[in-house]
């Protein structure tokens, strides 16, 4: 579900918990929930991932094609981003529903990844100014349950991980014309540095304190919050308050350096996970949704 | 036909199949805690999820209401990474809304709606993979996720689409035969009383086939519902076990 109700009650359990360092599910403000992660689920996309933060649960399939570079930057390929709030995460996304949510997730999505800093664009240009990579990253959301910016943001960056694109041979025929032949062989490819690609961390104001990664009553309780994307050297590459309510410059700050905090520590295990996982080659079992 | 032999002399098909062979079915229900019936099913290369909501009170417009059963709303939809070729929307083409439609009318002959009148089920699928006979996995997912959810079935529907090539009906189409130019049927059926809930045929055939190509429908419709009675036998016992009955 998007949105619940929460009685006053509730709300008054929910706030003086978080007062005492204390949530409804006994971790702490600055605990993650839960998450699992597995790589390559759907065999048809060149890099795919599936992550489930609690009962929240995104499935991002990377495909890439080729494209033309933009004007501006010739020698850069770029990522294209769509979000698709399914149906299956809550009746109300059914039909156009899920469009405005949609659009706000994937808007923020592009301020996050699609610069150079976050990935090395270069590397997916193909011949400057005639071809590049387009990366396309497709987030499907199957549950929602609070935290969507920081799922969406690990899955996306377990998918640039698995990502394989075919390596290209450019040969001049006698005319001075170019022909990009791909090739044959599926393990002759190239990955992609994920390094530098940030997770967003997203911190929610509740009462004096500021919490991560929120279930959908905590954020019911909620006054704002704020988005911050961190890279692992600790490097804040975009921020921005989302939802209603506002907030003094004083939080902010103490949100940015908590969420700082927060997201520096992520990389490391994610890292550590995503290259233990890349290890076990073939011998991994592939468990997907029938595990 | 096509380049491709969709038939060896062998009497083998394209991924090593024998005709009446189906592709293999693996399949988990209660995959999401949050709807009221989830269920995961793979046919082989094309995997399907479909959660169910419902049975709850109308929503949206209340002029659909019907006064002595309830309204099956159904979203078919594929993941925009789905396909070889990316989607651009995931639902909402002409193609998706027939599907929908279809479903609609399968489960509208199979669900018991008349226990719940004035209410609305929604049945949501989404294609996560897609390698031939969609409408088939949907369905089969579908009732899983029906029967997760606790609605009752007259019986369960399980769907399948086949082919007829070289004189012989193929059963469980994968998308290369699919795309082959073979002439598909796509059947839905309600096993225990041989009644059938959906017939779709798009292409041309001798009418002399077509009680041939029912026939070898109906038989592989039969085989994937013991597969999905076992799934379901599995999860119960599964449950049973965790709850302690």
């Amino acid at each position: 579900m998007a949105t619940v109700k929460v009685s006053e009650a509730e709300k008054v359990y929910i706030l003086h918990g978080i007062r005492d360092d204390l949530r409804v599910d006994g971790r702490g403000c600055e605990d993650y929930r839960h998450v699992e992660i597995e790589t390559d689920v759907v065999s048809n996309t060149d890099g795919s991932a599936k992550v489930t933060l609690g009962y929240t649960a995104v499935l991002v399939g990377i495909k890439a094609d080729i494209g033309k570079p933009k004007p501006m930057v010739p020698n850069e390929g770029y990522l294209e981003f769509f979000v698709d709030c399914s149906a299956n995460a809550t009746p109300e996304f059914e039909g156009r529903g899920g469009e405005e949510l949609g659009t706000e997730l994937s808007n923020t999505l592009y301020k996050v990844f699609n610069n150079k800093h976050s990935v090395d664009l270069k590397s997916l240009c193909i011949s400057a100014g005639e071809h590049c990579w387009v990366l396309y990253v497709d987030v499907l959301l199957l549950q929602c349950d609070g935290n969507l910016y920081d799922a969406i943001s690990i899955a996306i960056k377990a998918a640039l991980f698995n990502t394989k694109i075919p390596r290209v041979h450019i040969s001049a025929d006698e005319e001075g014309g170019k022909e990009i032949e791909l090739s044959d062989d599926p393990y002759d490819c190239m990955r992609l540095d994920v390094e530098n690609v940030p997770c967003i961390v997203t911190l929610c104001k509740v009462g004096h304190r500021h919490v991560v990664d929120v279930t959908l009553q905590e954020k019911a309780c909620s006054v704002a919050s704020l988005i911050i994307s961190v890279t692992h050297k600790g490097t804040i590459t975009c921020t921005r308050k989302v939802g209603g309510g506002s907030l003094d410059p004083e939080s902010i700050f103490e949100m940015t350096e908590a969420g700082k905090r927060v997201g520096k520590a992520l990389h490391a295990p994610l890292m550590a996970l995503l290259q233990q996982e890349e290890s076990l080659g073939k011998k991994r079992q592939k468990v997907g949704f029938l595990g | 036909m096509a380049g491709l032999e969709l038939l060896s002399d062998q009497g083998y098909r394209l991924d090593g199949r024998k005709a009446t062979e189906l592709r293999k079915v693996q399949a988990r229900m209660g995959v999401f805690a949050q709807a009221d019936g989830s269920a995961y099913l793979e046919q082989g290369n094309t995997k399907a999820l479909a959660v169910v909501y419902g049975p709850h009170e109308m929503r949206g417009s209340r002029s659909r209401t019907l006064h002595d059963r309830a309204v099956i709303n159904c979203q078919y939809s594929m993941a925009t990474f789905s396909t070889a070729e990316r989607k651009r929307r995931p639902h909402g083409d002409r193609k998706s809304t027939e599907m929908s439609l279809h479903l609609k009318q399968t489960f509208e002959a199979a669900v018991m709606t008349q226990l719940y009148p004035r209410s609305q089920i929604d049945i949501y699928v989404k294609i996560l993979q897609s390698d031939g006979g969609n409408y088939s996995v949907c369905v089969n997912a579908a009732t899983l996720a029906v029967i997760d959810a606790g609605i009752p079935m007259r019986d369960y529907v399980c769907a399948c689409t086949v082919g007829f090539v070289d004189e012989t009906p193929l059963a469980d189409l994968c998308y290369a035969e699919e795309s082959g130019g073979v002439s598909s049927l796509a059947l839905a059926l309600l096993p225990r009383g041989g009644q059938i809930a959906l017939l779709q045929m798009d292409a041309r055939l001798h009418q002399d086939h077509l009680e041939t190509l029912i026939e070898a429908a109906m038989t592989a419709c039969k085989g994937v519902s013991k597969v999905l009675d076992q799934v379901v036998r599995q999860h119960l016992e599964e449950v049973s076990m965790l709850t302690g009955e």
